[in-house]
């Protein structure tokens, strides 16, 4: 087990020198620091020393692979490319782009939390609702309440997310006044801010997961163990719930869990839809300002934690299921 | 003469047009393709969904084909020198063309009259606030108080019934070609069409022609002195909008897919052959690629795209055609940026099919990698890319409308349902509500992503059996 903890762990940090570079490539040598510098100075009188300050201000003064004039080992290291990876590696975001925004670390850490607040329910109350939903549809496999809940299914999964949430703003927070429209407080108060996210969040989901989790529960119903615990004289529900249900379980945290990074990076839409300050709010901000600084960072924070929960996503499936033995 | 404008993704789509009716020729000529497209077709939601993508199809096709109108000679220019609008217009745009032209000033209901806000107008010496008539919804009507219904309901009636007369046409048309098929009488024919006997659920086709021509109809009749969907904040017509936001969907759905399929089918099937460090390499590059969360990848490409534009304002010549450059670049970037999954599922198939014995035959025989690759492979995974192809295409018409959220999509001044919500966002926070451009690009858009979603569905469960096992289905058994 830790032995294959490491070996992930190693390839896990290939893949992120790999997501660097190509990162890197992408955002530097597309366009050059001077391209960049000019977009974000703005405006009509750019001159070549407002974009040598700008540069010289945020480290992008160096070139950018290869330091040809210094000697050794600072040809390497002298450069954009080693001093702005070393960085992300040892988690120093440094300063954004913009003038006005700050530490790009602290805004991290300090919206994380705000982040989790939100998708973690999210996240629970998603797999709970299509895990029920889709149990209930394979209860009543071959009867009519079958039929239309996977046809509403389809329906749902054809609706965009975007379409739930206007739809539950208007009409939960405006028509009947339940909630507040959009906004974020700390404390307890939270709650009322993180309700109708959450649960708009899991019923835009509902359609696609609960008729890929159906589809799931009836591959495994159709397997030799069902029959024989069906002989056994075990009732429906003991079938389900003790055996198809734990079986099942693998497919589902694979796909759930790929839903994972999302947790932490929090989900884009609902954030800035919700006005909750959170990671995804953070990136379409700065997306709307165009700082690159802060996509940059946050392609590289959305990776590792990508690879984290991948990682997670192995640790569980020894947990649902002892026969898995990670070597 | 106008001069004709080929834009990049006209070309695109033109090109795919050309390729499809090559697959159609292909699959007349393959007995167990046809059979297995004929399945697709047997299958009732999958048939009306095809009438739908069929019809938004050549919507499309019609706003593919752009130029620039030739303007009237000036009075002081050389003879024989053309100056051309600097608007590229499409057909589309010249068929719809009172549609475009009826502006309003600002937002109107749906099949209004009047304006939706009120203003200082002078009457009868004093000012009053009141709403204003408006320029072309409806300015056919002297006394717009008493005569709208019945001006409105007669129209809708003439609509029907055109609607009506145009889905018989059809209806006899196929009741015809199923005679000839049959060679039976056309009679005998529409029987068997009406009682569900052919092997081709045209009834189910015809339904939704019907429902397609009434509802057409209506619009159409309605459309020449109303704004059947109103109008937006600056008086254009949201009809009109949905119109051409279609195109944009079905551009993003199709090449974003089509974009993927290189680099998936070659790499896919070249890692699941070769395997050894090949595979590793192939394997490494995807898992890279998909372990960077989609969207925020697809921003940072969009965010460069546009820097790019930006500095080569060479490119294009008007603003229609730098949207257009932009839109296709968004789909060589969803291209690039999305084919890890399909990769990987070519590679897996590609591990179990190059252990089987017509491969490993054709090994023996000194047949080459790549035409053991090309022949005996990749036939054999095509299923596979068609499915996913399929898929892909509604759940990109979705993303699209995200991805205009974040503000990564296609143009704003390209009309596009992510764009149209972005917009209804705030409409649907005034009061009173402006609902109907939200209400137009909902009809649509689900129209469009549903019939995408069971056409997907019906290709599906042709293609791989396995999948059908899990179609809800009736039985007289009573679960144990």
């Amino acid at each position: 087990m830790l032995n294959y903890l490491v070996r992930r762990t190693l390839y896990g940090i290939l893949i992120l020198i790999g997501v660097n570079l190509a990162t890197f490539f992408l955002f530097f040598t597309v366009n050059t620091p001077d391209d960049m510098a000019r977009l974000n100075i703005g405006g009509k009188r750019v001159t070549q020393e407002l974009i040598e300050k700008w540069k010289s201000e945020r480290g992008y003064d160096k070139p950018l692979y290869w330091n040809a004039p210094k000697a050794g080992s600072e040809k390497l290291t002298e450069t954009i490319f080693w001093e702005r990876s070393v960085s992300l590696f040892t988690l120093q975001f440094g300063r954004a782009d913009s003038e006005s925004a700050g530490d790009i670390g602290d805004e991290v850490t300090r919206r994380m939390w705000i982040s989790i607040q939100l998708a973690l329910p999210i996240f629970i109350l998603q797999i709970i609702a299509s895990v029920s939903f889709a149990l209930l549809l394979v209860m009543f496999r071959h009867t009519r309440l079958d039929l239309v809940g996977v046809v509403l299914c389809v329906v749902m999964l054809s609706i965009s997310a975007l379409f739930y949430i206007i739809v539950g703003q208007y009409l939960f927070a405006r028509v009947l006044k339940l909630v507040p429209i959009s906004g974020y407080s700390g404390g307890l108060d939270v709650v009322r801010f993180l309700v109708l996210p959450v649960a708009l969040s899991a019923l835009a989901r509902l359609g696609t997961e609960a008729r890929l989790y159906r589809a799931m529960f009836l591959e495994e119903i159709g397997k030799d163990y069902v029959r024989t615990a069906r002989a056994k004289g075990l009732s429906e529900t003991v079938v389900m719930f003790r055996h198809v249900l734990r079986n099942a379980m693998i497919p589902i945290i694979t796909s759930a869990g790929g839903y994972l990074p999302y947790v932490f990076m929090g989900s884009l839409v609902f954030e800035s839809f919700f006005g909750i300050p959170g990671l995804g709010a953070y990136v379409i901000e700065a997306i709307g300002k165009q700082d690159f600084a802060i996509v940059r960072t946050m392609v590289f924070v959305g990776s590792l934690l990508y690879i984290a929960s991948y990682i997670l996503i192995d640790i569980a499936y020894t947990w649902v299921d002892p026969r898995v033995r990670l070597a | 003469m106008p001069k004709f404008v080929l834009l990049w993704t006209d070309a695109a789509i033109w090109l795919l047009v050309v390729a499809l009716a090559v697959y159609v020729w292909q699959v007349l000529r393959k007995p167990a393709l046809a059979a297995s497209w004929r399945k697709v077709f047997a299958d009732g939601p999958a048939l009306a969904s095809a009438v739908i993508l069929v019809l938004c199809l050549s919507i499309t096709l019609l706003d593919s084909l752009h130029y620039r109108a030739a303007l009237p000679q000036a009075a002081g220019s050389q003879a024989g020198a053309v100056a051309y609008d600097t608007r590229t217009r499409s057909v589309l745009d010249a068929l719809l063309r009172p549609l475009v032209e009826s502006r309003e000033t600002t937002y109107s209901r749906p099949l209004a009259y009047q304006g939706f806000t009120k203003e200082s107008l002078e009457v009868d010496g004093r000012i009053l606030r009141v709403a204003p008539r408006l320029l072309h919804g409806g300015a056919h009507l002297t006394q717009p108080d008493t005569e709208w219904a019945g001006d409105v309901a007669r129209r809708s009636a003439a609509g029907l019934a055109l609607g009506l007369l145009a889905a018989a046409l059809v209806a006899a048309l196929t009741v015809m070609a199923v005679a000839r098929a049959h060679r039976v009488a056309w009679r005998e024919a529409a029987l068997r069409v009406w009682h569900h006997e052919t092997p081709i659920p045209w009834r189910v086709a015809l339904i939704t022609v019907l429902g397609v021509c009434l509802v057409g109809g209506v619009v159409a009749a309605l459309a020449g002195r109303y704004h059947v969907f109103g109008t937006d904040v600056t008086g254009n017509d949201v009809l009109y909008q949905t119109l051409k936001s279609i195109r944009t969907a079905f551009v993003i759905g199709s090449l974003a897919t089509l974009a993927t399929l290189p680099l998936a089918v070659v790499l896919g099937i070249m890692a699941g052959y070769f395997k050894g460090w090949v595979d590793e390499a192939i394997q490494y590059v995807y898992t890279v690629l998909s372990s960077v969360p989609n969207i925020l990848l697809i921003a940072a490409c969009v965010l460069m795209v546009q820097v790019f534009l930006d500095k080569h304002p060479e490119l294009f010549e008007t603003g229609l055609e730098r949207a257009d450059l932009k839109l296709f670049l968004l789909c060589a970037v969803l291209g690039l940026t999305g084919w890890a999954g399909l990769c990987r599922l070519l590679r897996a198939e590609t591990l179990k099919l190059r252990e089987l014995e017509y491969v490993q035959a054709a090994k023996a025989f000194g047949v080459g990698h790549g035409r053991i690759m090309r022949r005996h492979v990749f036939p054999n995974v095509a299923h596979l890319m068609l499915i996913v192809t399929v898929l892909e295409f509604s759940a990109l018409i979705l993303y699209e409308a995200v991805l205009s959220y974040v503000g990564v999509g296609v143009d704003p001044s390209m009309n596009s349902f992510g764009g149209m919500i972005n917009f209804a966002r705030n409409e649907m926070s005034r009061d009173p509500v402006v609902w109907w451009p939200f209400a137009a690009a909902f009809t649509f858009m689900v129209t469009v992503v549903l019939a995408a979603n069971l056409f997907a569905d019906g290709v599906r469960d042709a293609f791989d059996p396995r999948s059908r096992a899990f179609r809800p289905r009736l039985s007289t058994r009573k679960p144990a």
